[in-house]
């Protein structure tokens, strides 16, 4: 009897089978076409490989590169490699002929020093890190708290989600540029006749100039960080709910019906059954949403606008976020962009260690 | 049903004086058997209190869903408020939710379809009508950029992951969880450390202001790749065997079980794939903001703008200042993945809660 290993290649037949020895074959097998599994691998892998490898892999140790090189700067001609621009750049700056000869690279640390002493780089950390601890858990609770509700519910439910997940599927630069108008500075603007209706006074929520031209109290840090973080959780809130509803919808109902038998109050069925039962996704989506508030960048362009590096106010740099940082930087001062990534990457890290740590103690599962 | 059942099988286990106090709960009569009042209070209170919590559950929902559609509300009415009259009510502190005077001139505007000289035009606001005439903006060119890279890059991201993941899921070679466990490692990478170098790469490629830069450079995603892996390798390794047994190689495997067992993830993949075309903004911002090269040097002028690149730039420029064209402008390009949203709701909703992260 002859023992056939399927789980090896074609081309591996038992010795007996390959010398053409006369050992009975088991039925009649179709011959396939016998290709080496490390063509099949290959065939497989080398159209997404070489993209991968040209632009994901190599970025990342190129910028990384660029933000050790001080004065670091492109060189006509010397492509995108960070060494071969070194060496061209040191070749230019030594040039006599030159009219204006670059500055000397060299190999540092100092550009990590310049950005973290750089007074836009840390408001801009304070920034981002505000709108992040703020945004992210009102989105969670919030989210939290509509689906618990529209889990209890039957009718209309469909509706409901629906309606909530709309903001998901519209574009963003285009929402963003609908709460600029929401917040228009003019007293007529939808959210300043609210603010009037309630008694209070007009506010020129992210227009830096609007004060001039209208009787509106000037635009502030805080008129401004109310509109980004009305904006980041009124489009948050789908995605969220759309998790927890399916968390929501695996949870054995058992769990509910002893809960009701022994008759638990509802607070009670929601901080010792339900949230317990939906940490898994309470955790995927605080660890997204996290590293997500941190890169953020284009809802507040878009909701500033004047320039798509204006972060409002007069010097343009109210609200500037770390990655508003690393793009303001690109043209003027590439190695403190540079070395701006690699912090919002040590960043994005630490983030992901301290939830994983806590996800030990917190999560069931 | 079952209550009903319930009831009459309890009712035959009651005592006498029992069977007279639910007697008196169905004639709706105060039960005078003193045991039964307490429980009877609490199971009417319970009642109340349940119906009273229903209540607040459809309102407190119903207020976070306008709170949701009032900005869409907004969109739609302001795209379709007349310029003249709405500059009017901003000024007066008349602006309401509803528009009170309906045009369609905004998208006129937004499309290029207002000339100089027309009746239409005439009845603009004279500021708006400096604008025009000064330079009119059009986005019909930045629908059919985007269309074009949307269903090319599509297409080649589809490939690439079944291909990546198929070699991931099925195939044997060296370092394969190495190589997996790097390319994970990569979707922590902030998007900022690539562009800064592919910027140079790309223009060092001849690729500015091309398609090629906007279909390629980010054409292979690492988040497909993981998704539709996890899919492949759930499908029972016995068919792979049965395949092989009628003597079937790899790649028929995957083009007759694999992809049909992988279509859910796929199709979750390429509604994702064309949302994310449809909302991209930063890199073709950075590198396809002007006009083709070539059809620039064939004497064409092309712009290379995609929708959320175009409406940026009429938020920037001179019609920024005009609150109901900026907002056609949004409308506009909003209402199509809207319209596929409502058409392809259920897929859609599946998908994106069985993949994750948006972009």
């Amino acid at each position: 009897m002859i023992k056939i290993n399927y789980f090896k290649r074609d081309t591996e037949k038992p010795a007996d089978l390959q010398a053409g020895g006369n050992s009975p074959r088991p039925m009649s097998i179709k011959q396939s076409v016998s290709i080496p599994i490390w063509v099949k691998v290959l065939i497989s892998l080398a159209p997404a490989m070489v993209f991968l490898i040209f632009f994901t892999f190599y970025p990342i140790i190129n910028t990384s590169i660029i933000a050790f090189i001080e004065n670091f700067g492109w060189q006509k001609n010397a492509g995108s490699f960070a060494i071969s621009n070194f060496f061209q750049q040191i070749a230019n700056a030594n040039d006599p002929l030159l009219l204006e000869p670059p500055a000397m690279p060299y190999f540092s640390l100092d550009n990590f020093g310049l950005v973290l002493t750089d007074p836009i780089f840390l408001d801009s950390l304070f920034n981002t890190a505000i709108l992040t601890v703020i945004s992210v858990p009102l989105t969670i609770i919030v989210s939290l708290m509509l689906s618990v509700a529209l889990n209890s519910i039957k009718a209309f439910r469909g509706f409901f989600q629906t309606i909530f997940f709309l903001p998901y599927v519209t574009n963003a630069i285009a929402l963003g540029m609908v709460f600029n108008v929401l917040f228009s500075p003019e007293p007529g603007g939808i959210m300043n006749q609210i603010i009037q209706l309630f008694g209070g006074s007009p506010v020129s929520w992210v227009d830096p100039a609007a004060h001039e031209l209208y009787d509106v109290i000037k635009l502030s840090k805080f008129s401004m960080g109310v509109v980004l973080i009305a904006q980041s959780v009124w489009a948050g809130l789908a995605f969220k709910i759309l998790v927890f509803m399916s968390g929501l919808a695996t949870i054995d109902k058992q769990y509910y019906d002893a809960a009701k038998i022994d008759g638990t109050g509802r607070a009670r069925i929601f901080s010792k059954i339900t949230v317990p039962l939906l940490s898994p996704q309470i955790f995927y989506i605080t660890i997204t949403s996290f590293i997500g508030a941190f890169k953020m960048y284009s809802s507040i362009i878009s909701i500033v606008g004047q320039g798509p590096l204006n972060f409002g106010g007069t010097s343009g740099t109210l609200w500037i976020t770390v990655v508003g940082y690393i793009y303001k930087n690109r043209q003027t001062d590439l190695p403190k962009a540079a070395a701006g990534a690699v912090i919002l990457l040590i960043i994005v890290l630490l983030i992901t260690l301290v939830q994983m740590q806590v996800s030990k103690k917190r999560v069931h599962y | 049903m079952e209550t009903k059942q319930t009831t009459v099988e309890l009712e035959a286990a009651l005592s006498p004086e029992e069977k007279k106090a639910l007697h008196q709960i169905e004639k709706g009569e105060v039960i005078d058997d003193t045991r039964f009042q307490p429980t009877y209070q609490k199971a009417k209170d319970d009642k109340v209190a349940r119906t009273i919590f229903k209540v607040l559950t459809y309102v407190f929902l119903a207020f976070f869903a306008f709170i949701i559609l009032a900005p869409f509300i907004f969109m739609i009415s302001m795209s379709l408020t007349d310029p003249t009259s709405y500059n009017k009510a901003a000024t007066e502190g008349t602006v309401s939710l509803i528009t009170t005077s309906p045009s369609t001139v905004n998208f006129g505007v937004i499309l290029g379809g207002i000339n100089p000289g027309s009746a239409a035009f005439n009845a603009l606001p004279a500021e708006l009508r400096s604008t025009i005439t000064r330079g009119a903006v059009n986005f019909t060119p930045y629908f059919l950029n985007t269309i074009i890279v949307a269903v090319i890059s599509t297409a080649f991201t589809v490939v690439t992951t079944v291909m990546t993941s198929f070699a991931f899921a099925r195939l044997d070679f060296k370092g394969k969880n190495t190589l997996f466990a790097i390319l994970l490692a990569t979707m922590m990478v902030p998007g900022e450390m690539m562009i800064i170098t592919n910027y140079q790469t790309t223009i060092g490629l001849g690729w500015e202001n091309s398609f090629m830069a906007l279909i390629f450079v980010h054409g292979v995603s690492v988040f497909y790749i993981f998704q539709l892996r996890q899919t492949f390798q759930q499908i029972p390794n016995e068919l792979f065997l049965a395949s092989k047994v009628d003597g079937y190689g790899e790649f028929h495997y995957l083009w007759r079980v694999m992809i049909p067992l992988g279509m859910p993830t796929i199709v979750t993949i390429t509604i994702l794939n064309v949302m994310g075309s449809w909302n991209a903004y930063i890199w073709p911002q950075l590198i396809a903001n002007g006009d083709n090269l070539t059809l620039y040097n064939w004497g064409i002028e092309w712009t290379m703008k995609l929708v959320s690149n175009g409406l940026m730039s009429l938020f920037t420029s001179d019609y920024g200042s005009f609150d109901t064209v900026k907002i056609a402008g949004s409308m506009i390009i909003s209402a199509p993945l809207l319209v596929v949203f409502i058409f392809f709701r259920k897929y859609i909703m599946r998908g994106v809660s069985r993949s994750g992260i948006k972009g």
